[in-house]
């Protein structure tokens, strides 16, 4: 048990290793300020994209929103980061992170927007179109904002996933939380570094987990 | 040599897809193997823990509400690594394989307890009380009337977070287990040429295109007609 506390709850370690582990801290939460917004603008395109209904729209974007989501994020991150600068392309960490989430996170987005406008009454759209706004004016002020709301326990969802996903940025050696764990406990053979991190993670985003948890109750309760 | 000759050199080239394909045919069996393993713990732990929550016992599903949550908020890599890395510092060894599969188990238990949770207080209180009124007891009232409700309920939500969840064994390569992305990046390194990661990304396509439409159809056909 002395064993156990001293390899994952080591203060000492823990305390020396606070300032990278902050740094780590401070580019996940960069990470995410980025991701997260970059994701949702390519779920919007997306689902506006959706609502056009001419063959030649919705089986390009049906082929390219289902292949985002059958590829691992990691895989895609690993290909644009490894395998992109054998042809010249290379974007750096921060950039095939970036362009990685917006095609995968993008078509996330892109799907729970889609349903949220679907559930908007095609009557609104008439009516709305009937009082003089063009077709972009009634997407933003008339469907948008009530899609957004129909489907926010999913948005909400899908944004802790992301967050969650900018770990795998460790991979291609950006320096976020897990990476700078995992670089104090390489040199200090001990695991309380990623201990250290892992409670981050669980304070951060533990009440956004309370939160969904909640929602999703009375999601699910609501349908019958 | 022009541009697109050397696109296609780099990335369709065949003589090194020819040498790594026995590589990535193999990861694709141990990724299969993997995905499947994850899924039967982690749906049976899941059903598990929501059938326990439901005998109401306090200290008991606060303990269930911890753990569900805490596997909700923790990045699945996050988990993989502290098993993987962490352990051995206390003297305990994971294989790779074994640490990706605690992981996503663990994370999949989570995610389907919550779902089954869900599924169970979604059916309405008046059922229960009519089913124990005929003289059924408890169990016979979860098990023969609430959860076949709630299962059906719980199939589209439960699909779609199963393939995310899957989707997560390619994590595994990070921890040196050789399935399709870890074959992938061997092949890389070795050859000096990204078509193995070309024939790893069309692996994940072949593998997971095919789910994810199968996910589609099962979210519009179990969907409750509103």
């Amino acid at each position: 048990m002395d064993s156990f506390l001293d390899t994952f709850f080591n203060w000492q370690i823990m305390q020396e290793a606070s300032p990278i582990l902050l740094q780590g801290l401070k580019a996940t939460l960069l990470l995410s300020a980025l991701v997260v917004p970059l994701g949702f603008l390519g779920g919007v395109i997306i689902a506006v994209l959706a609502t056009f209904h001419a063959p030649w729209v919705k089986w390009p974007l049906r082929v390219w929103v289902d292949t985002f989501r059958a590829l691992p994020p990691l895989v895609l991150l690993i290909f644009i980061f490894a395998g992109l600068p054998f042809v010249g392309i290379d974007v750096g960490a921060w950039g095939a992170v970036a362009i990685g989430f917006f095609l995968n996170t993008g078509a996330y987005y892109g799907e729970i927007l889609r349903a949220g406008i679907e559930s908007v009454p095609r009557g609104q759209i008439e009516a709305a179109r009937s009082t003089g706004l063009t077709r972009g004016q009634t997407m933003a002020y008339v469907v948008l904002p009530q899609a957004v709301r129909n489907v926010l326990p999913d948005l909400i969802s899908n944004t802790l996933e992301v967050v969650k996903l900018t770990s795998i940025a460790s991979v291609v050696a950006l320096p976020e939380l897990l990476f700078q764990a995992r670089q104090a406990q390489s040199v200090t053979y001990n695991a309380s570094p990623i201990m250290a991190a892992a409670i981050a993670y669980f304070i951060l985003l533990w009440p956004v987990v309370r939160l969904l948890s909640r929602l999703e109750n009375r999601q699910l309760a609501g349908r019958r | 040599m022009t541009n697109w000759d050397r696109f296609v050199d780099s990335f369709f080239n065949a003589r090194v897809m020819a040498q790594y394909l026995p590589k990535i045919i193999e990861g694709f069996g141990l990724t299969v193997v993997l995905a499947l393993c994850i899924i039967a713990a982690g749906l049976a732990l899941g059903l598990l823990l929501a059938v326990v929550r439901a005998f109401g016992i306090r200290p008991l599903n606060w303990l269930i509400i911890f753990t569900v949550d805490l596997f909700r908020a923790l990045p699945p890599l996050v988990i993989i690594v502290l098993l993987f890395f962490g352990l051995p510092n206390a003297g305990v060894e994971l294989s790779g394989f074994a640490a990706s599969w605690l992981a996503l188990t663990l994370v999949l238990m989570a995610f389907a307890e919550e779902i089954f949770w869900a599924g169970i207080t979604s059916v309405p209180r008046g059922q229960w009380e009519a089913a124990r009124s005929t003289g059924l007891g408890f169990v016979q009232t979860l098990g023969y009337v609430v959860l076949p409700q709630a299962l059906r309920i719980t199939i589209p939500p439960l699909t779609n977070r199963t393939i995310a969840i899957t989707k997560g064994t390619a994590l595994a390569s990070v921890v040196a287990v050789p399935d399709i992305l870890g074959a992938a990046n061997a092949g890389v390194s070795f050859s000096f040429n990204p078509s193995p990661l070309t024939l790893g990304a069309i692996a994940y396509l072949v593998l997971f295109l095919p789910v994810v439409v199968l996910g589609r159809w099962i979210e519009t056909r179990f969907a409750w007609k509103r």
